[in-house]
């Protein structure tokens, strides 16, 4: 399992709300960081779920004393010496050692394009097959075990793990991330939302009613 | 493909390896350093960052959700379709985009009041509300959310009665869920422009209630 993994973990402590008026972002580098990782993702060398399993396999003592944006820009620098975008003596130096290829380049965001790419987004719905679930099934959650790759990308959080709920809703067929983070194609799953009984997850549920509900890909339930 | 990197055997699980340890220990300097060497190589454009920062910092936040909120209170058919197909409603506001590509809304009632979470990162509907708050993107509201919701609240300031049941929503995948409170009492023939300043963010993330009539 990965350090991002912590719902339901205990010892985390208060949540510390923000007064009215706290800016979005507390430091300048906080925007900066958010707007580069932003633009490189224009230069096509990874996908959206290949940039959250870079956070994801962060080691877990980064992961856990870096801030926010800390994590962003380190699993960016690790994306781009990963790709080959950046050089490691580039990012030892500070400095580039020379242009980009052409063919990246030509890829770079422009100021122009900024508000019609953020208004596209990456829509995630695909043609897939036909749903082996429907609302108001019993399923049961499998194992978090990662579908495609060990300390792979998935969705799926350990403390769902084997958990057995309802579904209630299906939002039509998405790219998997567990296969999309990893260059296995974008291998189109139905998405459903699953409720699970808290009193069926804690052991001491603050609520008999009370209720998880996760959006879970076909690939992590099974029929019951 | 190109992700050859992220194969099995090429998991880079030590500090050591991280081609991030080479960049300065600061923060603020590693995000200069890396702004610095991508605009050398022709990579970024310095002023599509100073509009990102500014679509972000200025142009869409919570005032957004707010105004899809006010509406459905004063528009029981808008309601209606935006409960039913939140996509094609928001679509038609120019509200979907980056982060906000497949949204679902739900509602509030006295049985069951909803609040959202992502445990695994910190997903949030930005074209509805910018950038979440530190506080939904911190290892304790992503931890204790799923397992006590209502101590978590309590912490906001909100007691739920008994019989109000929480479903959280733990949104790891592709769908951003907004929340849509009650109407606050008192408020009937109000418009959407007088329900307006009601709206606030935590109420449309479970976190917090709408502000009262008397509020306005």
């Amino acid at each position: 399992m990965r350090i991002h993994d912590m719902g339901g973990r205990f010892g985390d402590g208060t949540v510390m709300r923000d007064s009215d008026g706290t800016p979005v972002f507390a430091q300048d580098w906080h925007a900066r960081a958010l707007a580069v990782t932003l633009a490189t993702g224009s230069l096509g060398q990874w996908n959206l779920d290949t940039s959250r399993h870079a956070r994801e396999r962060l080691s877990p003592r980064d992961y856990s004393r870096f801030s926010y944006y800390e994590k962003w820009i380190s699993a960016l620098a690790d994306l781009l010496a990963e790709t080959g975008v950046l050089t490691r003596a580039e990012l030892a130096a500070g400095h580039a050692d020379g242009p980009a290829p052409a063919a990246l380049t030509d890829r770079k965001l422009t100021a122009d394009a900024v508000a019609s790419t953020l208004k596209r987004g990456g829509p995630t719905t695909r043609q897939g097959p036909a749903p082996r679930f429907k609302p108001g099934d019993t399923v049961c959650l499998m194992r978090a075990r990662h579908t495609s790759v060990p300390g792979g990308h998935t969705r799926l959080p350990g403390y769902m793990s084997g958990a057995t709920g309802t579904v209630i809703r299906c939002h039509g067929a998405h790219v998997f991330p567990d296969a999309n983070a990893h260059g296995l194609g974008e291998d189109p799953q139905y998405l459903y939302t699953v409720t699970v009984k808290a009193r069926d997850l804690w052991l001491a549920p603050e609520h008999p009613e009370d209720e998880v509900a996760l959006d879970a890909f076909e690939p992590y339930l099974k029929a019951t | 493909m190109r992700h050859s990197t992220s194969m099995p055997h090429d998991h880079h699980d030590h500090d050591h390896d991280h081609a991030h340890a080479l960049l300065p220990p600061d923060p603020a300097l590693r995000v200069r350093a890396l702004e610095t060497i991508l605009t050398e190589k022709g990579l970024i454009d310095p002023a599509a960052l100073d509009a990102i920062i500014d679509t972000y910092a200025h142009k869409v936040g919570p005032q957004e959700g707010a105004r899809v909120v006010a509406r459905a209170w004063a528009d029981p058919d808008f309601r209606t379709a935006l409960l039913n197909n939140a996509d094609a409603v928001l679509d038609g506001m120019g509200l979907t985009g980056r982060q906000g590509e497949h949204v679902v809304v739900v509602e509030n009632t006295p049985q069951r009041h909803n609040m959202v979470v992502c445990t695994l990162c910190s997903c949030y509907p930005w074209t509805l509300l910018g950038i979440p708050p530190a506080w939904y993107k911190s290892d304790a509201y992503r931890a204790r959310a799923v397992r006590e919701p209502r101590a978590v609240l309590a912490e906001f300031g909100l007691t739920l009665p008994a019989e109000q049941a929480v479903r959280v929503w733990d949104s790891t995948a592709e769908v951003r869920y907004l929340i849509l409170p009650m109407r606050p009492e008192g408020t009937e023939g109000w418009s959407a422009e007088q329900l307006l300043p009601l709206v606030t963010r935590d109420s449309m993330v479970g976190t917090g209630l709408p502000l009262s009539a008397r509020d306005a």
